[in-house]
């Protein structure tokens, strides 16, 4: 008996952290049968180069998720990087420079997030909606809504190189994760995230620094913002002034596909790539079977709730399991 | 002929919730007009019992009669329909509706139109009101109300559904003297009418100026029921305190006059100029009512809640300890009333937990030595004989004395040299209690010292070295452990003693 509970435990334990790679592997494979394009090293290595961008917000967006807050203006704030390092890279032709730009400006924004949210207490949702709308309106005007062209083949190479024969921002991606990853589970850092997430009071109470913790979290999110600003505008060749629109909720969905819990305190980061994934290979089989690109949000929106419906069930049955 | 005199009769009434058994055979009996009084200590049974009686929790066993008719309650609607209505602490008003529309609501008179009667509402609702003798206007919003208007206006809502026992659980927690008074009136007033009043208090000498009959209560047992009259305080208090298990606590024997804590002057949320000192290996124990000051002023000194004012002196040296942080590192360990909104994080594991205030100690860099973390939880899981099935586990997943042991385990991982614990065994069972009682006995014999505060006062007196009683956010008295009983520690924390 007990050891029948034990298995039971442990196969739910099991699905609670890899929920997100058994949906992935099962969608590869409806994927390869529907259309057979689809296990092609190029369509994947291209799914791979698409969800690059926002898997890498959706790492900054697991840390803020795991602290139980949240961030709107990520989209904004790739779109200011962007379209700012485009800009410098115009005028002074200066790769550096323009990359340094990007991800100085994603670090200020999130020093301006985290300063509103832990310093002043304004809830994450509100600070970051009102950031949302400053950025994009920052945008808006430097561009003055033309695309600013990027002409610089160094900084090109950034978003379309392919380092033995590796797409470069895939060689980011797994870089940027692996780093999350160890600062997550093996820094004190890392741990007082969780502790927060878990309970601010409580942490605050044992001596964590509970305002330094949530701001560096928010400045950790700008960051990574900045780096998939730089990466976003090389692929394109352009910077534009609709970049990142919309991408806060194709990175919160990954955090979420990839079952961190949005009330903060449990989850890991990296199931956050397999969610982003999930969200990228959607959109493929629907161009590979050549829908309408319009109903892709449909079929996006039903993965997303059904991933949540089945991520509440197997909490249930491993709060059944505990009793 | 009993089936005359009692109204409200419960026999052999069980409750029993996973791992307690909070009611355990509880008899009461009250008769119409009376008002009949319910004494007992935190965890006694009182609010669970008013639950039941109310609709709001069913029982496990027994019987319970209205009228002399047996009744089993499914709702608090149940209950008012029998005439039983109860008064929260927190009142169930909504503040920007009228009184009157607060009397009535769910059951607004209607037109023939279906419409809200409003002529007929406003006129019921003023005539109880009336009748009651209160001056409030029944248009009047809830929110534009003094906090005792806003009871009264629950009293005169109670008459509205016709309650003939109505259940107040600590009505007068926040009214003046004057509004004392006026409650007592409305009180006599019910009476006069036949409405029985069961009156829980933790205020002596409110039970005995307004009660007609006292029942005591125990651990989940019915003690006694004596009149009034026939009955006085210290009578109540020691049939409320019962004997002491005298064993639990381990044998104490401290002598230190060396001061190595010293708090000159705290003041801040509730807290108004207190001084302390505190020795070395010495258990000192802060007695108080709720709202006394005295887990206050632990939350001040550990820099929990903000310092106002004052200073505080480890070992000697002016110490800063206006956050946790500095509080920590100044050698004070905390735990806190509350372990589960304050002490722990119930979602992460055991380890974490156990680990949480000594991550700089266990980190080389910035990075966690999770080897040496490995260790030290281990053998502080041991040394507290914490029951785990592996240090990973949830720690939402343990006893309430388990969860406890893991907060002291998180403290003593930093190595205080004053720990200040604040109900330590709240809600933990009596085997584990006694454990933690020898841990805290152990940390003296180490050298630690210890305040201790707790509204468990058998524990207080069991435990401490010496008392300090709080009340109204200053130490009013010194006890020490050779003078102090429970009649005692009370008499000066209720004030019923002067100077």
């Amino acid at each position: 008996m007990n050891n029948n509970i034990s298995t039971k435990k442990k196969l739910i334990n099991f699905l609670t952290v890899w929920r997100a790679l058994i949906i992935l592997l099962l969608m590869c494979v409806v994927a390869s049968i529907i259309a057979p394009s689809f296990l092609s090293v190029g369509n994947l290595f291209n799914v791979i180069r698409q969800i690059s961008v926002v898997a890498i917000i959706g790492c900054g967006m697991t840390f803020v998720i795991l602290t139980g807050g949240i961030d709107l203006s990520v989209g904004s704030i790739v779109g200011l990087a962007g379209v700012l390092a485009a800009g410098v890279l115009a005028a002074t032709d200066n790769v550096f420079l323009a990359v340094g730009i990007g991800v100085v400006i994603g670090i200020a924004c999130g020093i301006v997030n985290g300063f509103f949210v832990s310093v002043c207490g304004i809830p994450p949702f509100i600070a970051t909606l009102g950031m949302m709308t400053l950025l994009r309106g920052c945008v808006l005007v430097y561009t003055g809504g033309k695309p600013i062209p990027i002409k610089n083949d160094i900084y090109k190479y950034i978003g379309k190189g392919e380092p033995l024969g590796i797409p470069l921002p895939i060689i980011m991606l797994v870089i940027i994760f692996i780093i999350a990853y160890v600062i997550l589970t093996y820094t004190r850092f890392g741990r007082s995230v969780y502790a927060f997430g878990g309970n601010r009071e409580a942490a605050r109470l044992s001596g964590i620094p509970v305002i330094k913790t949530e701001w560096l979290v928010y400045i950790i999110n700008g960051f990574l913002c900045g780096i998939a600003g730089v990466i976003l505008t090389a692929r394109l060749g352009s910077a534009q002034s609709t970049n990142g629109t919309g991408y806060e909720l194709d990175a919160i969905a990954a955090v979420i596909l990839g079952g961190t819990s949005l009330s903060g305190g449990t989850g890991f980061v990296l199931p956050t790539v397999v969610g982003a994934l999930i969200m990228g290979i959607i959109d493929n089989i629907l161009t590979l079977l050549n829908v309408n690109p319009h109903a892709t949000n449909i079929v996006k929106g039903a993965v997303i709730l059904i991933a949540v419906l089945a991520d509440k069930k197997v909490k249930d049955l491993s709060a059944k399991v505990e009793d | 002929m009993q089936s005359n005199e009692y109204i409200l009769e419960l026999d052999s009434i069980v409750k029993t919730f996973p791992g307690v058994r909070a009611l355990d055979g509880v008899h009461l009996e009250v008769k119409g007009g009376e008002v009949h009084a319910l004494c007992g200590e935190n965890g006694a049974g009182k609010s669970t019992l008013m639950k039941i009686i109310s609709g709001a929790q069913p029982y496990t066993s027994g019987k319970m009669k209205v009228d002399g008719q047996e009744v089993k309650f499914h709702s608090t609607k149940d209950a008012e329909r029998k005439g039983i209505a109860m008064i929260y602490q927190e009142f169930n008003l909504v503040s920007d509706l009228t009184v009157a529309e607060n009397m009535y609501l769910g059951r607004l008179p209607k037109s023939k139109l279906g419409t809200v009667d409003w002529k007929k509402l406003n006129q019921d609702a003023q005539n109880t009101l009336d009748k009651l003798g209160l001056k409030i206007n029944c248009k009047t919003k809830i929110r534009n109300l003094s906090v005792a208007e806003a009871q009264m206006t629950e009293i005169a809502k109670c008459l509205t559904i016709g309650a003939r026992i109505i259940i107040m659980d600590e009505p007068t927690a926040a009214l003046t003297d004057e509004e004392i008074k006026m409650l007592f009136t409305i009180i006599d007033e019910l009476k006069k009418n036949g409405i029985s009043i069961l009156y829980i208090s933790h205020r002596m000498d409110e039970i005995f100026t307004i009660s007609d009959r006292i029942t005591v209560f125990r651990d989940g047992k019915h003690v006694a029921t004596k009149n009034t009259k026939d009955t006085n305080y210290d009578d109540v208090v020691a049939m409320m305190v019962g004997k002491n298990i005298t064993d639990l606590y381990p044998k104490r024997n401290y002598q230190s006059a060396e001061v190595v804590f010293e708090l000159k002057n705290i003041s801040g949320k509730g807290v108004h100029d207190v001084n302390l000192q505190l020795h070395k290996g010495e258990i000192l124990g802060i007695a108080g009512l709720m709202g006394s000051g005295n887990i206050e002023l632990s939350k001040i000194v550990f820099g929990a809640i903000p310092q106002k004012a004052g200073e505080v002196y480890v070992e000697g040296k002016k110490v800063n300890s206006s956050t946790p942080i500095k509080a920590l590192n100044a050698g004070i360990g905390f735990v806190s009333d509350d372990r589960k909104q304050e002490g722990l994080v119930l979602i992460r594991s055991v380890k974490e937990n156990v680990s949480l205030s000594s991550l700089k100690n266990l980190s080389k860099g910035p990075f966690l030595d999770k080897k040496k973390e490995l260790e030290s939880v281990a053998k502080n899981v041991q040394r507290l004989n914490i029951k785990i099935s592996g240090i990973n586990q949830n720690v939402g997943n343990l006893s309430g004395g388990n969860q406890q042991k893991v907060v002291f385990a998180k403290v003593l991982e930093t190595n205080p040299s004053i720990c200040i614990f604040d109900e330590p065994t709240r809600g933990v069972d009596v085997g584990a209690k006694a454990e933690i009682y020898q841990i805290m006995d152990n940390l003296t014999k180490e050298g630690k010292s210890i305040i201790l505060i707790s509204s468990d006062l058998p524990e207080l007196i069991g435990m401490s070295d010496r008392i300090l009683v709080m009340r109204e956010g200053e130490i009013v008295k010194e006890i020490m452990k050779e003078e102090a009983n429970q009649e005692i520690v009370l008499a000066y924390a209720s004030g019923g003693v002067s100077e």
